[in-house]
Formats: structure tokens, C-alpha cells, sequence
């Protein structure tokens, strides 16, 4: 008997559409994938290993490197887990300033996933447009903090300095809306699109579960999952969780669009109540004699890639014992194990794709 | 071209040049001309696809060497000829040069059977439209022959794509040309461009009783170039760049150089069929409005002849960016699927219409 023969196909690490350097093994029967062996750790940096060699305030700058996309998150997880773990009383300002940065943020997240993924599929145009968009948002946060990305601006306490050039995120939320329909009109009812997306890469709800998907993934899965909802931060906001239930390649485009919309909604809130304060004042924690008291800490947030949490074990010295992240892109590169099984290369792409995977996220 | 010949004759004689000279020569001149035309079309091409999705997508598009990055391609050509040949270790070295060649080869010689204007065939046979239709699908041999020998996955998956792709569309293509032989009586290019001739002008073209077979034709051509959206066997984002992934250097820019031919020979190829070849839009040609029936007058027309040729398939040109430009990539499977469940049998009846149609319209079957 004449048995089919297969061959083993390394996409990546250095492949266009990877998003960095994640390799995956494929195993191939003409384009069908039979089998995938995801192989993270080309961008490893040993993020949580420095830790243990620096003060808090010294690690704290390098925290907005794991999801160069999302700096806000991460830096804003460590400054929370300390505030809490000191017992720290925010100004109100603070607090709403943060929550407009990183909706800002998850925005600006969102808007390069959406050109990303267009781009996986061939379209080449979406991706500029939605990186105008983004520029738009970097060139304000730029003004703010002097960093397009890296920007530091979250410190133990508070943030590095007050609020200003309200005037461009009036400018913004203004023109988003009417882009995002603009994206929405060139791609979410295109029939090409629509054949590429829908019914491929169904996460099934218990799928999602055992693989502890995380974030729109996971709310595309039609599970209703939202660390923002009960967050002391969001408090007084009003916004609702995006639910959609078809688990598939396109839910996850529609569910980000949609989050998008919902992100602009709780930015205009935030500015209003922004404009009812006076100047900042804030008394930050000195840094120089910052020491957790020997205790775990535990902090989660709500990341644009899923729940993104921090874990410190304290000896009660200046620098943690040891330091652990949970990120959501590790768990969504786990699941292309069972996710690609069965479907051809360029639909394993367009799989991928939609999960929003951020290679310097999966491999810290 | 017989007048052209004796003009050519005439011209040498005059100059005491020998008959014998001239006989040789003549036939030489064609691929002289279609060499250097090839190259600007190309050169000019590329800068103008670069700049028209740069427009689209809210870029300049290059703008660097040269005013309006006008010598953009010429630096990147030079560049492609300075560049190192790389043939990978394990390819097959025979094969892996022997493509290039073979794509290229009748990628020139299409160009020889397009009449530019109605004296200016370099070779006019009886059958050009088949003889077009077997050039247009040969380069799909020399793809697949790239894709096996370059000893790559990725090339290989290209080159398999393209298999499949070009078989699909070629019947719908073969449909459609049909239809259009039947409407025209005849298989010669200038025949069909002659048959479409009316005092109405633009109302005598073929694309008003056969919009649809224009419709299917555009799209096969699509994926016979292999663009957007069927640009498959060089899919970027899955398969880095298909067939050519292992190409380097003056190889690749002969892959590069003889995919923008194609397009062109291809997009003169289309409006030769349904957009009357030369043909002027108005009926009679600017050239009699302006300098009347003089000597002066039938030399201009040859030259207002290509330009309508190059007008109209620049217009289709632009199309085809244009939908590079907006589209996301179709799947492989959708691909053939859409090619033999829906432009084949449309194709045939398109066929059946054009039937229907000469025989109403009076003419002989």
C-alpha cells in the first residue's frame, strides 16, 4: 500500500507575516496542515530575570518593552501592584488619566492589528490607513511623554507629570469614529474577506477555557470575560463588554472593531471629566526607599491581548525575590497547536493572524 | 506591412543602400524596437504602479532619485544587475537558469503579434489569437520549472499554485475568445480590431454586446498575471514570495521584468478584443479632423493608432492597480472554485448569447 507521504515546513522565525520572530513547525500534506509545533523564544530577553538584580524604579522603565505595542499596560500593571501593595491613596486625576492612556493605548493596539491582519490576508491599503489613525494617537502620546512607545509615564504614585494637549484628543475621538466606518465599509462586508474569516479557526468556548485564552479571544468566543467591568479604575465609566458568539476568524475582527468603538466612548468620558479638575497634585512614593514588605503580590489587568497579570514574591528588600508576568499572546501561540490542524497554509495564516499574537509579549 | 516595407526599400535606395541590406534588416528592426520598448514600458510601469498605490493607500510613493522619483526603477534595475546570483545548494542548477529564460521567451514574442496600429504587426498571422492565448499561458511552464529546481518549499507551493490557477482561468479565457471570434469571423488581431470599426465609434466595440465576456476575461487575466486578488503563487504574507523566493539579482529581474510585460501584453490584448484595438473612440481618427487627408496626415495616424492601443490599456492597467490596491487575497480553494463553478459556465453562456446575438444581428455564422 502506498502510504502519503508529508514533509515538514519551518515557517518562520524570519517569515513576513509571523509578527515578529515566532517559528512554527509545520508538518504538510500538499498544503494541509497535519500537525503544528509552535516554538517561541527568539525575542527572549529575560524580562523577569532582570528584575531580580534591580529596585522597582529601575525595572520599571524597561517594563514598557514586553508589549511594545501596549506600553501603557504593563508599566500602569507594576505601578499598580505596588500602589496597592503600599496602601497608596490616588488622586482622582491620576486615576482618570490612566484610564484614558490606556484606552489610547488599547486604540492604537487595536488599529495596527487591524492593518496587520489585513495585511496577512493581502490587502495591502487598510494597513496604512489604520496606521494613520495610529499615528495620530503615537504623535499625542510623543507630545505627552517624549516616547512614541516607551513612554514611562506611569511612576509609583501617580504619573510623571500632568496632563496636557487635551486639545489633540479632542482632535482624535473626533475624526476615529468616521475612520473606523471607513474600515469597516472597505472590509468587514468584503466577500473575499468575509470567505477568508468566516468559520475558519473556531475557538470553542471549552477550547478557549482549557487553554486559558484570554482577552477578545476569549470574548469572541462568547464568553463573557471583562477585568475592566469590576475594576476599581473604570469606576463611574460607561462602557459595555463586546460579546460575540461565532468564535471564528472574523468575530475576533468584529469584536476588536467593536472594542475600539467602546474605547473612544470611555476616552470622551475621561476628557470630559478630566476638564472638571485642577491642576495635579500628587504625592508620589519615594523610589530610593521603596521596599515591598515580604509578602506575595498578585495584580491582573485587562490588556488589549488578553488579561496581562504580575506576580512578585518580596523579601522584604528593594529589589523583588523574584518577578513572574502572565501575558496574553503566550497562551493564544499555544493554542495554534490544535488551532491549525486541518486547514491549508494560507487560512493557517489568516489564523494566526487573528489572534493578535506579539511576539516580544510571548517570549518577555 | 507592405507599405511600411516599401517605405523602408524606398528610404535605403535612396541613400544607395543595397535591396539585399534592407531585406535583412527589416526583419531585425521589430525586435530592436519591441527590445527597447519593453524595457521603458516596464520602467515606467513599475514607477507607475509604485506611485498609483502609494496615492491609493495616502503615500508619495517613491519620490527620491530623480524628479517625482522618475529614476526610481532605473536605480533599482541597476541595482538588480549588480547584485550577486545566488543559486542555493541543492537546486538544480540547469533548470533553475534555464527558467528565467523560458519565462521570458514568449513574453517577447506576445508582444510581436499585438497590431500597434494597422500597419505595425511585426507578425500577422491567420491565427494570432491562438497564437497569443498558448504565449500568455506558457510562462506557467517556466514558473513551475523555477519553483521545482530552486529546491525551496516555499518556491515549490508557488509554482503549484500557479499550475492550478493558470488551468482554471485559461478555459474561461478560451470561452470568451470564442464568443469573440464568432462576433468578428475572425482569428487575426487586426481582423478583430477591423470588425469592431463603425462610424459611431465607440458603439461598434465588442465590449457593448459583450460586457460580460469582458467582465469574466478581466478576472481570468487577473489570475493569469497572478495579481491581486489571485496573486497566490507569490503570495507575501504566506509564502514570502513564491516561485522567485530563491531568485537574486539580473534572474530576478528577468521574473520582475517579464511579469510587467505580461501585464501590458495583456492589457492591450484585452482592449485589441473588446475595446477596439486602435481604433479611435469617435469614429474617425484626430489626425484627418486636424491635417485632412494629406501625406503628413497617414503617418499620423500610425502614431494616433498606438496611442488610442496604449490609452485603453493604460485605462485597464489602472484598473488592475486600482483593485491591487483595495482587495485582500482570495483562498487557494476558492480560487479554482470560482473559476469552475462560476466563470466557466458563465463564460459558455456568454459564448451562447454572442451566437444568438450574430445571427440576429443578420451576419453569417
Amino acid at each position: 500500500m502506498k502510504t502519503r507521504t508529508t514533509f515538514k515546513l519551518n515557517l518562520g522565525p524570519q517569515h513576513p507575516s509571523t509578527h515578529g520572530v515566532l517559528r512554527l513547525l509545520l508538518e504538510l500534506d500538499g498544503e494541509k496542515i497535519i500537525s503544528c509545533e509552535p516554538d517561541v523564544g527568539y525575542l527572549h530577553r529575560g524580562m523577569e530575570k532582570m528584575a531580580e538584580n534591580m529596585t522597582y524604579i529601575q525595572y520599571l522603565p524597561t517594563v514598557d518593552r514586553i508589549d511594545y505595542l501596549a506600553g501603557f499596560f504593563y508599566s500602569y500593571l507594576l505601578v499598580d501592584l505596588v500602589e496597592k501593595a503600599m496602601d497608596v491613596k490616588l488622586s482622582e486625576k491620576v486615576k482618570i488619566i490612566r484610564v484614558m492612556l490606556l484606552e489610547l493605548n488599547r486604540i492604537a493596539s487595536h488599529l495596527l492589528w487591524v492593518g496587520a491582519f489585513l495585511m496577512d490576508l493581502g490587502a495591502v491599503s487598510p494597513f496604512f490607513y489604520a496606521m494613520r489613525e495610529r499615528e495620530m494617537i503615537l504623535r499625542y502620546f510623543e507630545r505627552l511623554t517624549g516616547q512614541r512607545m516607551m513612554y514611562n509615564y506611569f511612576v509609583f504614585g501617580g504619573v510623571r507629570h500632568d496632563i496636557d494637549f487635551l486639545e489633540d484628543i479632542e482632535e482624535i475621538i473626533k475624526i476615529l469614529p468616521s475612520k473606523i466606518d471607513d474600515y469597516e465599509r472597505i472590509i468587514t462586508e468584503n466577500p473575499i474577506f468575509v470567505s477568508r474569516t468566516k468559520r475558519k479557526g473556531i475557538i470553542t468556548p471549552d477550547m478557549a477555557k482549557n487553554y486559558s485564552i484570554t482577552g477578545v479571544n476569549l470574548r469572541a468566543s462568547g464568553i463573557d470575560y471583562d477585568l475592566r467591568q469590576n475594576s476599581e479604575l473604570y469606576q463611574g465609566f460607561e462602557f459595555e463588554t463586546v460579546i460575540l458568539n461565532d468564535c471564528d476568524a472574523w468575530s475576533r475582527y468584529k469584536a476588536r472593531i467593536l472594542e475600539m468603538r467602546e474605547s473612544i466612548k470611555i476616552v470622551e468620558q475621561a476628557l470630559d471629566k478630566i476638564k472638571s479638575f485642577d491642576a495635579l497634585r500628587q504625592i508620589l512614593i519615594n523610589p530610593l526607599t521603596l521596599k515591598l514588605p515580604q509578602r506575595e503580590y498578585y495584580n491582573e489587568i485587562e490588556a488589549p491581548r488578553g488579561l496581562a497579570s504580575c506576580y512578585i514574591m518580596s523579601d522584604g528588600s528593594e529589589i523583588p525575590y523574584r518577578l513572574k508576568w502572565r501575558t496574553g499572546s503566550y497562551y493564544s501561540v499555544n493554542l495554534l497547536r490544535e488551532l491549525l490542524v486541518g486547514n491549508y497554509i494560507n487560512d493557517a495564516i489568516a489564523i494566526a493572524g487573528s489572534l493578535d499574537i506579539i511576539l516580544p509579549e510571548v517570549d518577555k | 506591412m507592405n507599405y511600411l516595407y516599401f517605405l523602408y526599400i524606398e528610404f535605403l535606395s535612396r541613400h544607395g543602400i543595397s535591396k539585399l541590406f534592407g531585406d535583412i534588416t527589416y526583419y531585425v528592426i521589430p525586435f530592436c524596437i519591441i527590445a527597447l520598448a519593453l524595457l521603458v514600458v516596464v520602467l515606467v510601469l513599475v514607477l507607475v504602479e509604485r506611485k498609483l498605490l502609494g496615492y491609493f493607500t495616502q503615500r508619495k510613493g517613491p519620490n527620491r532619485v530623480g524628479y517625482w522619483g522618475v529614476l526610481q526603477t532605473l536605480a533599482d534595475a541597476f541595482k538588480l544587475l549588480c547584485k550577486e546570483n545566488i543559486t542555493p545548494s541543492g537546486a538544480d542548477k540547469f533548470l533553475y537558469n534555464l527558467a528565467p529564460i523560458l519565462v521570458f521567451i514568449p513574453v517577447v514574442t506576445a508582444l510581436g503579434i499585438i497590431p500597434y496600429s494597422s500597419e505595425f504587426t511585426f507578425v500577422n498571422t491567420s491565427t494570432n489569437v491562438i497564437l497569443y492565448l498558448i504565449l500568455a499561458a506558457f510562462p506557467v511552464l517556466s514558473i513551475f520549472l523555477a519553483g521545482w529546481a530552486s529546491n525551496n518549499k516555499y518556491s515549490l507551493l508557488g509554482g503549484m499554485r500557479n499550475v492550478a490557477q493558470v488551468l482554471s482561468y485559461e478555459l474561461p479565457i478560451t470561452f470568451v475568445i470564442l464568443g469573440i471570434v464568432t462576433l468578428s469571423s475572425s482569428m487575426n488581431l487586426t481582423g478583430i480590431t477591423l470588425a469592431q470599426y463603425s462610424q459611431k465609434g465607440i458603439f461598434g466595440w465588442f465590449i457593448i454586446p459583450c460586457i460580460l465576456g469582458f467582465g469574466i476575461m478581466f478576472i481570468s487575466i487577473l489570475a493569469e498575471l497572478n495579481r491581486c486578488p489571485f496573486d497566490l503563487p507569490e503570495a507575501e504574507s504566506e509564502l514570502i514570495c513564491g516561485y522567485n523566493t530563491e531568485y537574486s539579482g539580473m534572474r530576478f529581474a528577468i521574473f520582475y521584468l517579464s511579469e510587467y510585460t505580461m501585464l501590458f501584453a495583456n492589457a492591450m490584448f484585452l482592449s485589441i478584443l473588446f475595446l477596439g484595438g486602435y481604433l479611435s473612440p469617435f469614429g474617425g481618427y484626430l489626425s484627418h479632423m486636424i491635417f485632412g487627408e494629406s501625406h503628413l496626415a497617414t503617418i499620423f495616424v500610425y502614431f494616433e493608432q498606438a496611442f488610442w492601443l496604449f490609452l485603453k490599456s493604460s485605462l485597464i492597467i489602472f484598473g488592475i492597480i486600482w483593485i491591487r490596491a483595495t482587495l485582500p487575497r482570495l483562498a487557494p480553494y476558492d480560487l479554482l472554485k470560482f473559476s469552475w463553478v462560476l466563470l466557466l459556465p458563465l463564460s459558455i453562456l456568454n459564448l451562447f448569447f454572442m451566437v444568438v446575438y450574430k445571427f440576429l444581428s443578420g451576419g453569417a455564422l
